[in-house]
């Protein structure tokens, strides 16, 4: 079994990505260091040294030897500290599989509709994403029913690894909710999804994790305004 | 194997399909394939992977799981008896996953500019993105005779299927993989004097012959 000692995790408190290896290690009542890298700063050394392939958050370090993109972290600490209380991902096979796949379709499919939210100019354009949204947490409503089987979480009584992939985004689904000033996560709607969020949300674990949505916003805030100095400066 | 029905939804040059089909192999697994028209998909496909609609898809007693490389780690979990795919240590088993990772998110996007080009500058563009990415695997190889260490295992699986199209690509885009990267090109003939891989990997021949058919169809002429 592996130690605690020598666990560093270089992340972002904003970065849902970087909140779900904090969630995995805390399920895990896993003892680490927390190293902010500052989302506007130039990256540190430290961070290009452990993550040369991407140079980006979250990695985490392990016996000084790095793993990097959160859901392969997430599968790494689930098995590198496999004594330490309930599995993160299903133990039987099928249900990996298909925990798995849900995890990707919202990394690779509903996560980029959330981004174009972003951009979308014009109230039409808007109302297409938002459909587009629709449908994603449409499908992720049928695969919360079956997963679930009528359980609090994704992973059944215990949050698992569908839920800290796909809880990880609440925060800035609330944030584009108020900031778009359109309801995303419908209990009408998805009245399944709508309920495990505010479980989620309120989990023990979770709770001090997921950053609640007016810090995001302030953050955004920050992040723009660096963002726009830049570009003047880069204009000059 | 009595009272186990594996199916395998294929697409005989794709090289997602070709993973499964090297895995079920190297398991020594029996299966029945089912060839998929892609511009006709069947009811079957449609129906077992309503989500994205692709294949490779694995219909284990009626169950179906999609996503080429989840279905390798799906075939590794269930069939953990004999011929493992992945490492066993936690650490090796993350690197395996960070690379074949690295290959999905990567080496797809600059195959699609290099053979759906409709120009040489987007071909060109494709061409110096991919000598990038084969480069770099090319250094996490090194002097290793597999991704896997000293076994052929899930990073050589995921990259493996698309050496077939190494020949189409350097034809579209007029170049030699060989010339840039020929540790590579030593391991995918090491790899393919592999039961698993020459008998289910596609001839480079037909998968170049396949994509010239296509361009056809589209119009674009060869560049």
């Amino acid at each position: 079994m592996a130690t605690t000692a020598g666990v560093q995790v270089l992340g972002s408190w904003a970065s849902p990505f970087s909140n779900r290896v904090e969630l995995a290690l805390k399920l895990k009542s896993v003892e680490y260091e927390f190293v902010e890298e500052v989302f506007y700063a130039n990256k540190s050394e430290r961070l290009l040294k452990a993550n040369p392939v991407y140079q980006q958050i979250p990695v985490l370090i392990h016996d000084e030897k790095p793993v990097c993109e959160s859901l392969i972290i997430v599968e790494y600490i689930d098995e590198a500290w496999t004594g330490n209380g309930p599995s993160i991902l299903p133990s039987d096979p099928y249900e990996r599989a298909i925990a798995r796949f849900w995890a990707g379709y919202v990394d690779n499919k509903w996560f980029p509709t959330m981004k174009e939210l972003n951009t979308a100019s014009g109230d039409e354009a808007k109302a297409i994403v938002v459909g587009k949204i629709n449908e994603g947490f449409a499908l992720l409503e049928e695969a919360f029913v079956k997963s679930s089987k009528g359980k609090a979480f994704f992973g059944g009584d215990d949050v698992g690894y569908l839920d800290i992939a796909l809880g990880c985004y609440l925060g800035w689904v609330k944030v584009a909710e108020l900031i778009g000033g359109v309801k995303l996560l419908d209990g009408s709607r998805t009245p399944g999804l709508a309920g495990w969020a505010e479980r989620f949300l309120s989990h023990d674990v979770a709770k001090d994790i997921i950053p609640e949505a007016p810090k995001l916003v302030e953050f955004m805030g920050k992040v723009q305004a660096v963002r726009a100095a830049a570009a003047n400066t880069a204009a000059d | 194997m009595a009272g186990e029905e594996l199916i395998l939804l294929n697409f005989w040059a794709s090289m997602f399909a070709a993973r499964v089909r090297i895995a079920l192999k190297e398991k020594d697994l029996s299966y029945e394939e089912k060839e998929e028209d892609l511009p006709n998909k069947s009811p079957l496909l449609l129906k077992m992977n309503p989500v994205h609609k692709k294949v490779p898809v694995l219909i284990h007693n009626g169950k179906a799981v999609c996503e080429s490389l989840i279905i390798v780690e799906y075939i590794d979990e269930m069939w953990s008896d004999r011929a493992p795919l992945l490492p066993s240590h936690p650490y090796a088993r993350a690197q395996a996953r960070f690379w074949a990772d690295f290959i999905d998110k990567k080496l797809f996007g600059a195959a699609t500019k290099i053979i759906w080009s409709k120009n040489k500058d987007e071909a060109e563009e494709g061409k110096k993105e991919l000598i990038e990415i084969l480069k770099q695997l090319e250094g996490v190889l090194g002097d290793k005779p597999y991704f896997g260490e000293d076994v052929f295992g899930f990073v050589d699986m995921a990259l493996i299927g698309y050496y077939v199209w190494f020949q189409t690509y350097e034809n579209c885009a007029d170049f030699s993989i060989e010339g840039e990267c020929p540790k590579l090109m030593e391991w995918g003939k090491r790899c393919l004097e592999r039961e698993s891989v020459s008998t289910f990997l596609a001839h480079p021949n037909k998968v170049y012959d396949l994509l010239m058919s296509f361009r056809n169809k589209l119009g674009l002429d060869y560049v």
